[in-house]
């Protein structure tokens, strides 16, 4: 979804984990001799604990991963073998390229020094220090003499809005002003990689929805590559790429938000994501249908009387070459120009209708649908027309009902004005035989 | 029956031979070690001579003005003059001289328990097995009578200052050690673990975070230190140490109930003037420097009397 930043030299992906295994407790190794053998999580005894079984994914780089799962999934387990802090019992992790797993600890360092920064839940800052020399934190570790560090941490405190704050100590600060200074932390260490565990879960909700829009403007703007844990399923769909989706110590799933939304692995993800916020995450190209009613300009009045006489509906989208989107013609102007013998379908052509962008998310479209008679037409960045929603299509896909259970077809264009017979007697008054060959536009976009 | 082939009395004396297999041991020690211990011997009565020096040879008003400095830098005026009035009455008491050498006995035995118990709170704070082996050493060091290692410290050290300092080192340093490690394991978790995430070594994080975190807990075990040594110091008595201690020690010889009052009272005094001051070094700097905001309450307080007074 999201561009590639690094679009330079296609190298390795920003993280790569294969087969982890981490276990607590007794015997780790013979917890995951088990675990490969076959048992589950629960059948262990009660001295050996599975935080984290048979993890294997890869992180590209510039995106956001999120790890969503509920609490006792293994989830800040997993993302702190991403940078060592805890060493698998089994598998390997790759950090940009290079295997971390095994690695000595001074080695292990300068990787997390040039690569790998965090943020934490309960914000982890240095409380004897001010907000500056927290910010710097990262620099002073790499080396960075203390006036360039200063100068460096002061950008990113203007960048994340804590200027006018850098004398603070930590504890004279909000939890959302902690959070930021966690993050600039994160930011000013200047690594590729951002690892961040449920950095947003202490905070209050509307505080929370602000730093997750301020962190997906960051992403944009500095293209860091992010892992991003949570256990909130509305903040993992709002900020993820992909999202992973753990349970009991297992990854179930991964795939886009959409994905996980609309195509669920098994019960469990289904379960889970049930009750999501789905205007928030699934967008416009996600639910839209084939469009229907569609003539191409080219073809005349004639054809397009015709189409809306066999789909019974009262208006037809209007395509001009390579499909884009014209607008639409409405049945009374249609048969007034059969009637008259007119042939230029562009005099009757009408452009207000409401046309959104694929990208679009559902709330988005609440407003348009309203306002709108038409299914509102779904189009890509040059207009082309990709498909349509019809309000019952939005309203069920946010109910998270589906709209084709009913054994009634569900009407979904506006329905016709002008009774059938009328239209094909003013076809048949007008001109030949019904020519067939016009139908084939019909639903070409299926 | 069982009970009848149990002798009917408890053995009243040592069926395994514990104490005379320490008593080898030390002996042991004085034959192979001796060298050791004269070095030991040497070092400490030193030191104990140059601090003792330092007291005793300036006049005695010039030590006692900078207590009280240092009492009003550290606590305000209030405590500096009290502490000034104290060292006065042990002038008046005759018992300057024995005072002095009591505090260079307690900073020197002091300072040694603090130099070996700080670096070994860290230890145990880093390592659980340095932690499991420590704890029950202490608990034996800090609960077996001082009396007791009175006795190999006189054979290793010899009548003087020097096995009352030993003594007292060791019965001192418990809580040093609890302290440090007490307080290194209580700096948050995340902090530490966010500082390993950004690449700091464990010597940066410990200079860097442990121990400033850790510092409040360790200066209120280090003041306890103190405090123990000076508990120590009739006992250091007994040995030949000199000073307040060697006064009361030769009271109770003499049954002399009013040196035994002039010397345990100027114990008391050196106690709470220690214990004040290092309890404050704890905090931050005070009383003087928090003078300045003040007149801000203090014009409050007139303005809050003036209101009316709910019934
Ligand atoms: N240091 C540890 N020692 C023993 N068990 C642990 C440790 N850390 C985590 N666990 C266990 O591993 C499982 C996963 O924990 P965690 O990774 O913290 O999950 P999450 O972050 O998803 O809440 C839990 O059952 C937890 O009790
Ligand atoms: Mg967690």
């Amino acid at each position: 979804m999201s561009d590639n930043p690094y679009p330079a030299v296609p190298t390795a992906p920003a993280v790569r984990a294969a087969a982890l295994y981490k276990a607590f407790g007794r015997k780790p190794l013979d917890t995951v001799a088990r675990l490969r053998a076959g048992a589950e999580r629960g059948s262990l005894p009660a001295e050996q604990t599975a935080a984290v079984i048979d993890a294997t994914f890869e992180v590209k780089r510039g995106e956001i991963f999120v790890v969503m799962g509920l609490s006792g999934s293994g989830k800040s387990t997993l993302i702190r073998m991403l940078n060592g802090l805890l060493a698998p019992t089994s598998g390997t992790v790759e950090v940009a390229g290079t295997t971390i797993t095994g690695l000595a600890p001074k080695q292990l360092r300068a990787v997390r020094r040039q690569s790998v920064s965090m943020v934490f839940q309960h914000f982890a800052l240095l409380p004897h220090r001010t907000v500056i020399d927290n910010v710097a934190y990262g620099l002073e570790v790499q080396g960075v003499p203390l006036e360039e560090r200063r100068a460096r941490a002061n950008t990113i405190i203007g960048i994340v809005g804590l200027a006018g704050w850098e004398d603070k100590l930590p504890a004279q600060l909000s939890g959302g002003m902690q959070q930021r200074v966690g993050l600039a932390r994160a930011l000013a260490a200047d690594t590729d990689i951002l690892l961040m565990d449920e950095a947003f879960s202490a905070l209050d909700p509307l505080i929370r929805r602000e730093m997750q829009e301020q962190l997906v403007e960051l992403q944009a703007e500095l293209g860091k590559t992010i892992i991003f844990i949570t256990h909130d399923l509305n903040e993992a769909m709002f900020l993820g790429d992909r999202i992973a989706v753990m349970r009991d110590g297992r990854i179930v799933q991964i795939g886009t938000p959409e994905e996980i939304l609309t195509d669920p692995a098994n019960d469990y993800v289904a379960q889970f994501v049930q009750d999501v916020d789905r205007a928030r995450v699934l967008t416009a190209s996600s639910v839209m249908e084939p469009a229907r009613a569609i003539v191409s300009l080219s073809a005349g009045p004639r054809a397009a009387l015709r189409t809306m006489r066999d789909l019974q509906t009262s208006a037809a989208y209007v395509l001009g070459n390579g499909r884009t989107l014209l607008g639409v013609v409405r049945d009374r102007d249609v048969i007034r120009q059969v009637k008259n013998r007119e042939t230029d379908l562009s005099l009757v052509v009408r452009h207000d209708l409401s046309a959104v962008d694929a990208d679009t998310n559902l709330s988005d479209l609440v407003e348009a649908s309203v306002e709108s008679d038409l299914p509102l037409a779904v189009v890509d960045s040059r207009t082309r027309l990709l498909g349509v929603i019809p309000r019952v299509t939005l309203l069920a896909a946010l109910g998270n009902v589906s709209s084709h259970t009913g054994e009634v077809p569900v009407m979904i264009d506006p329905p016709a004005t002008i009774p059938v017979d009328v239209v094909t007697e003013t076809l048949l008054a007008t001109g030949g035989p019904t020519e067939p060959a016009d139908a084939a536009l019909e639903g070409s976009l299926r | 029956m069982i009970p009848a082939l149990l002798p009917s009395t408890p053995p009243t004396s040592p069926v395994i031979p514990l104490g005379p297999w320490v008593e080898a041991f030390i002996e042991f020690l004085t034959e192979t070690l001796g060298w050791f211990f004269g070095g030991l011997r040497a070092a400490f009565g030193g030191l104990y001579d140059v601090v003792d020096l330092a007291l005793a040879a300036p006049p005695f008003w010039a030590v006692i003005a900078v207590v009280t400095l240092l009492g009003l830098y550290l606590r305000g005026w209030l405590f500096a003059a009290g502490s000034a009035l104290g060292l006065v009455l042990i002038v008046l008491l005759g018992q300057w001289g024995n005072a002095m050498d009591t505090l260079a006995l307690v900073l020197v035995a002091s300072a040694i328990a603090i130099i070996v118990s700080v670096p070994l709170g860290i230890l145990a704070a880093r390592s659980g097995t340095a932690s499991a082996v420590i704890k029950p050493i202490l608990d034996f060091m800090q609960t077996m009578p001082a009396f007791v290692y009175l006795i190999p410290a006189l054979i290793l050290f010899r009548v003087g200052v020097v096995p009352g300092i030993v003594a007292t080192i060791i019965f001192a340093m418990a809580p040093g050690v609890r302290m440090t490690e007490l307080g290194i394991r209580g700096v948050d978790k995340e902090v530490v673990e966010a500082a390993h995430a950004f690449g700091s070594s464990p010597a940066r994080i410990l200079r860097q975070i442990q121990l400033p975190l850790a510092m409040p807990t360790i200066l209120a075990g280090i003041n306890q230190v103190i405090m123990l040594s000076l508990s120590m110091v009739v006992i250091a008595g007994m040995v030949g140490a000199g000073g307040l201690g060697g006064q009361v020690v030769a009271s109770l010889n003499r049954i002399d109930v009013a040196l035994g009052f002039e010397a345990g009272l100027s114990v008391v005094i050196l106690a709470i003037i220690l214990d004040r001051l290092t309890a404050a070094l704890g905090r931050p700097r005070t009383k003087l420097f928090r003078r300045t905001p003040a007149p801000d309450a203090a014009a409050d307080a007139p303005a809050r009397a003036a209101e009316p007074v709910a019934a």
